[in-house]
C-alpha cells in the first residue's frame, strides 16, 4: 500500500454534518476529512446512510446541520451557482446507474464533454469510446443501456463520472453486480487515475478486497448509534480499531463462528442478550 | 384412519398444554404438526395458555411430541417471547428443537432499527385537516417555482441561450406531431358529425338546414378543435411526458443531469414545450378541417345540401379572427399539457405506483385546467364583445 504524505489542505472537510429525511435522522454528528489525491471509502452495513451521505457530498441533499468545505469553499454555504459550478468539478456513478435511457452509451459519455468543452462532434465520439473502453466496454458505443446487463450499465455509468476528468469522483457501489476479474480491473482503474490525473475519490463499497487494495483513508458509519465509529487506514482499522464492531466488519464478521452478515455489526451484543 | 389416497399423510393437528407447577414454573407441552398447511393454535393460542396459567412465571418448552415445525411455529415463538418480556416471565429455549433454536437467535440477532419502524396512528380531523394545508401550501410553492423557472427557461431559449439537445426536440416533435394524427383525425371528423346531428334536427323544423354548415364551422373554430385536440395531447403526450420525466426520477437519471450542470428544465421540459408549442397550432388547423369536414359528410351526404353551398356557407360563417383565436387556445393548451405532464413528471416519486399516480394527476390536471382556462375565454371574450 503507498502511503501519500496529506497535502496542507484536506480537499473535502466535513464538520458536524447531520442527515435526515424529514423527521428522519439518517446520520448525526460526522466529521472527516478527506485529503487530496485519497482513494476514501465510506463503508457501513447496508442502509446505514452511505448513499445519503454521498447525495450530500455531490450537492443533491442540503445537510439539516453542519458543514461540508471542499477545498477553499463552504459548499452549502455557496450561492446555488457558485455551487453548480463546484458541481461540474465532481464524476458521480450512482448507485443505480443513472445512465440517461434514451441516448446510447457514447452520447451519454459525450453529452458533458460536448456541453463543457470545445471538441469538434468527431473528437467527443472517440474520447467517449476511449473512456468506455477504460471500462472495458469498446464495441458497445452505439449501445442503448437498457440492451446492456446491469453490471455494464455501472461500468458505463463510471466512464460517463470520467467524461470531464473531474477532479473529484464519487462512486456508489461501483463493483456491485461485477464479476471478480472487472471489479479487479475497476480497483486497478480508481488506483491509475489517482496517479495519473491525481484525482480524488470518494467511494462507497462493501468489496473487502477493494476497500484494503485500494483504499487509503475510509469512515465507518453505523446504523446504530446513527454516527461514524471509525476513521482512517482501513487495513490499520481492521487490526487495531477499538471497536469490535469495525473490525468484524473489515474481517467479514470472522471474529464469531456465526455466519452473520455484514449488516450485523452489533451481533455480539444481541446474541448475548438471548 | 385409513389411507385412501396415500399421497395424502393425515396431517396432525398442532397442540398445546401449559403444566404450572407451584414455584411458578410452567412447562409448555406442543406436539403435533405445527406447519403453514396444519392446523395450529399459532402464537394466539400459546399466548392464551399462558394468560390463563397467571401464577406461570418462568417458561421451559416441551417438544418431545412435535412431529413437524416450520417457520409458523417459530413466529409463534417470537411472539411469546415478546409477551413474556413484557409479563416479566423468564423464558429457557432449552427444550426446543435446535434447528427453531438457532431459527429464533437469527430473528433476533439484528436488534430492530430504532426509530425505523414507522408508526401508523390514525390523524385526528383537525390534525388531517392541518396536514393538508401544509401539503397544498407545499405543492403550490412548487408549482409556482416550477412555472416561474419554465419562464425563465423560455426566457433563455428565446435569446438563444438555453442548452438541450436537438434530438430530443425531433423526438417530442414526432410524438406530438404525426403519431397524434390518427386519433386527432377520428375525434376531429366524428364531432364534426355529431354536431352536425345535433344541428340537422333542429334546424330541420325551421327549414334552415343550411345553417348546419355555421353552427359546425364556428363551433369547431372557436372552441372544439382546440378543446379536443388539448384533451387528447393530455391524454396522448402529457401521460406519456409525466411517465418519461418520473421513470427518470426514479432511475436517478435526472439527478445525473443536475450533478452535471445540466438545467432539467432546459434539457428535459423545454423541448418537450416547444414541441407543444409548434404543434398545437397545425394540429388545431387540422381538426378544423376535418371537424368541417365531418359536418359536411352530414350536410352534403343526408341533408341534401350541395358541396358548393356548404363550402360557401362555411367561408361566409367564420370570421379569421374566430379561427386565430381557436389556435391561439390551442397554443395556450399545449402550454399547460405541457407544463402538467412534466411538472407532474419531476414532481414524481421514486416508485413504479408514484409514476402511475404522476400520469394520472398529470392528465386529470392538465383536463380540469383546459376547460377552466376555456371558460375563463368564453367569459373575457363576451366581455370585450369579441
Ligand atoms: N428518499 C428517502 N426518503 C426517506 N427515507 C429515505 C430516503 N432514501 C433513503 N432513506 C432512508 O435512509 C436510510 C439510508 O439510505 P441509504 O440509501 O443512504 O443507505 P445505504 O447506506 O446507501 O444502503 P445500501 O448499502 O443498501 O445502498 C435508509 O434507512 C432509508 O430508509
Ligand atoms: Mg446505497
Amino acid at each position: 500500500m503507498t502511503n501519500i504524505t496529506p497535502p496542507p489542505r484536506p480537499h473535502i472537510e466535513v464538520t458536524g454534518l447531520d442527515l435526515r429525511y424529514g423527521d428522519f435522522v439518517i446520520q448525526k454528528n460526522l466529521t472527516f476529512t478527506v485529503g487530496r489525491g485519497d482513494v476514501f471509502i465510506i463503508m457501513g452495513g447496508s442502509g446505514c446512510g452511505k448513499s445519503t451521505v454521498l447525495k450530500c457530498l455531490i450537492g443533491l441533499k442540503p445537510p439539516a446541520k453542519g458543514r461540508v468545505q471542499i477545498g477553499e469553499t463552504d459548499f452549502w454555504g455557496a450561492e446555488q451557482q457558485q455551487r453548480e459550478a463546484m458541481m461540474r468539478g465532481f464524476g458521480v456513478l450512482y448507485q443505480s446507474g443513472a445512465l440517461w435511457s434514451s441516448m446510447t452509451l457514447a452520447e451519454n459519455v459525450g453529452l458533458p464533454l460536448g456541453e463543457y468543452s470545445n471538441l469538434s462532434p468527431a473528437d467527443i465520439r472517440e474520447l467517449s469510446a476511449m473512456k468506455l473502453s477504460l471500462v472495458g466496454l469498446s464495441g458497445f458505443e452505439d449501445y442503448y443501456p437498457s440492451e446492456i446487463s446491469g453490471g455494464m450499465q455501472k461500468r458505463a455509468g463510471i466512464a460517463r463520472a470520467m467524461a470531464l476528468d473531474p477532479e473529484i469522483l464519487f462512486f456508489d457501489e461501483p463493483s456491485a453486480g461485477l464479476d471478480p476479474i472487472s471489479s479487479k480491473l475497476l480497483d486497478d482503474l480508481i488506483l491509475e487515475l489517482r496517479e495519473s490525473l491525481g484525482t480524488t475519490i470518494v467511494i462507497v463499497t462493501h468489496e473487502l478486497a477493494s476497500i484494503f487494495s485500494i483504499g487509503n483513508n475510509s469512515v465507518f458509519l453505523d446504523p446504530i448509534t446513527k454516527t461514524m465509529i471509525a476513521q482512517g487506514n482501513p487495513s490499520e482499522l481492521r487490526d487495531h480499531s477499538p471497536n469490535d464492531g469495525v473490525r468484524e466488519f473489515l474481517n467479514r464478521g470472522k471474529s464469531h463462528e456465526d455466519r452473520s452478515g455484514p449488516s450485523s455489526v452489533s451481533v455480539k451484543n444481541a446474541e448475548a442478550a438471548t | 384412519m385409513t389411507l385412501s389416497n396415500p399421497g395424502l399423510v393425515e396431517k396432525r393437528r398442532g397442540e398445546i398444554a401449559l403444566q404450572a407447577k407451584e414455584n411458578g414454573a410452567g412447562v409448555l407441552g406442543v406436539s403435533g404438526d405445527w406447519t403453514l398447511h396444519s392446523k395450529a393454535p399459532g402464537a394466539a393460542g400459546m399466548m392464551s395458555a399462558i394468560d390463563a396459567a397467571e401464577s406461570v412465571r418462568s417458561l421451559t418448552f416441551e417438544t418431545s411430541d412435535l412431529t413437524m415445525w416450520d417457520s409458523t411455529f417459530v413466529t409463534a415463538v417470537l411472539q411469546v417471547m415478546e409477551k413474556a418480556k413484557v409479563k416479566g416471565i423468564e423464558i429457557d429455549l432449552g427444550g426446543l428443537p435446535s434447528g427453531a433454536q438457532r431459527l429464533v437467535a437469527l430473528a433476533s440477532a439484528v436488534p430492530e432499527r430504532q426509530g425505523a419502524r414507522r408508526t401508523t396512528s390514525r390523524d385526528g380531523f383537525l390534525v388531517a385537516v392541518g396536514k393538508g394545508w401544509l401539503d397544498f401550501q407545499k405543492t403550490s410553492l412548487a408549482t409556482i417555482t416550477f412555472l416561474g423557472e419554465a419562464t425563465i427557461a423560455l426566457a433563455r431559449f428565446s435569446v438563444g441561450r438555453a442548452k438541450f439537445r436537438r434530438v430530443d426536440f425531433m423526438i417530442a416533435i414526432e410524438a406530438c406531431g404525426p403519431k397524434a394524427l390518427p386519433i386527432v383525425t377520428l375525434i376531429s371528423i366524428l364531432i364534426g358529425l355529431i354536431l352536425a346531428f345535433v344541428g340537422a334536427v333542429q334546424l330541420r323544423q325551421f327549414g334552415a338546414q343550411i345553417f348546419v354548415a355555421d353552427l359546425v364551422a364556428i363551433a369547431m373554430a372557436r372552441e372544439m378543435a382546440a378543446i379536443m385536440t388539448g384533451i387528447i395531447m393530455a391524454g396522448r403526450t402529457g401521460a406519456a411526458f409525466a411517465a418519461q420525466l418520473g421513470t427518470m426520477q426514479v432511475n436517478e437519471e435526472i439527478d445525473a443531469f443536475r450533478t452535471l450542470g445540466f438545467s432539467p428544465m432546459e434539457f428535459l421540459v423545454l423541448p418537450r414545450m416547444l414541441a407543444l408549442i409548434v404543434m398545437m397550432p397545425l394540429l388545431c388547423i387540422y381538426a378544423n378541417i376535418l371537424g368541417i369536414l365531418g359536418g359536411a359528410i352530414v350536410g352534403v351526404g343526408m341533408m341534401g345540401l350541395t358541396a358548393t353551398e356548404y363550402y360557401v356557407q362555411t367561408i361566409n360563417s367564420v370570421s379569421l379572427f374566430d379561427f386565430a383565436f381557436g389556435v391561439f387556445k390551442g397554443v395556450i393548451f399545449g402550454i399547460v399539457v405541457a407544463l402538467a405532464g412534466c411538472l407532474k413528471g419531476i414532481q414524481s416519486g421514486r416508485s413504479a405506483s408514484a409514476v402511475g399516480d404522476a400520469a394520472t394527476s398529470a392528465v386529470v390536471m392538465s383536463i380540469v385546467l383546459i376547460i377552466v382556462l376555456d371558460g375563463l375565454f368564453a367569459v373575457v371574450t363576451s366581455i370585450l364583445g369579441i
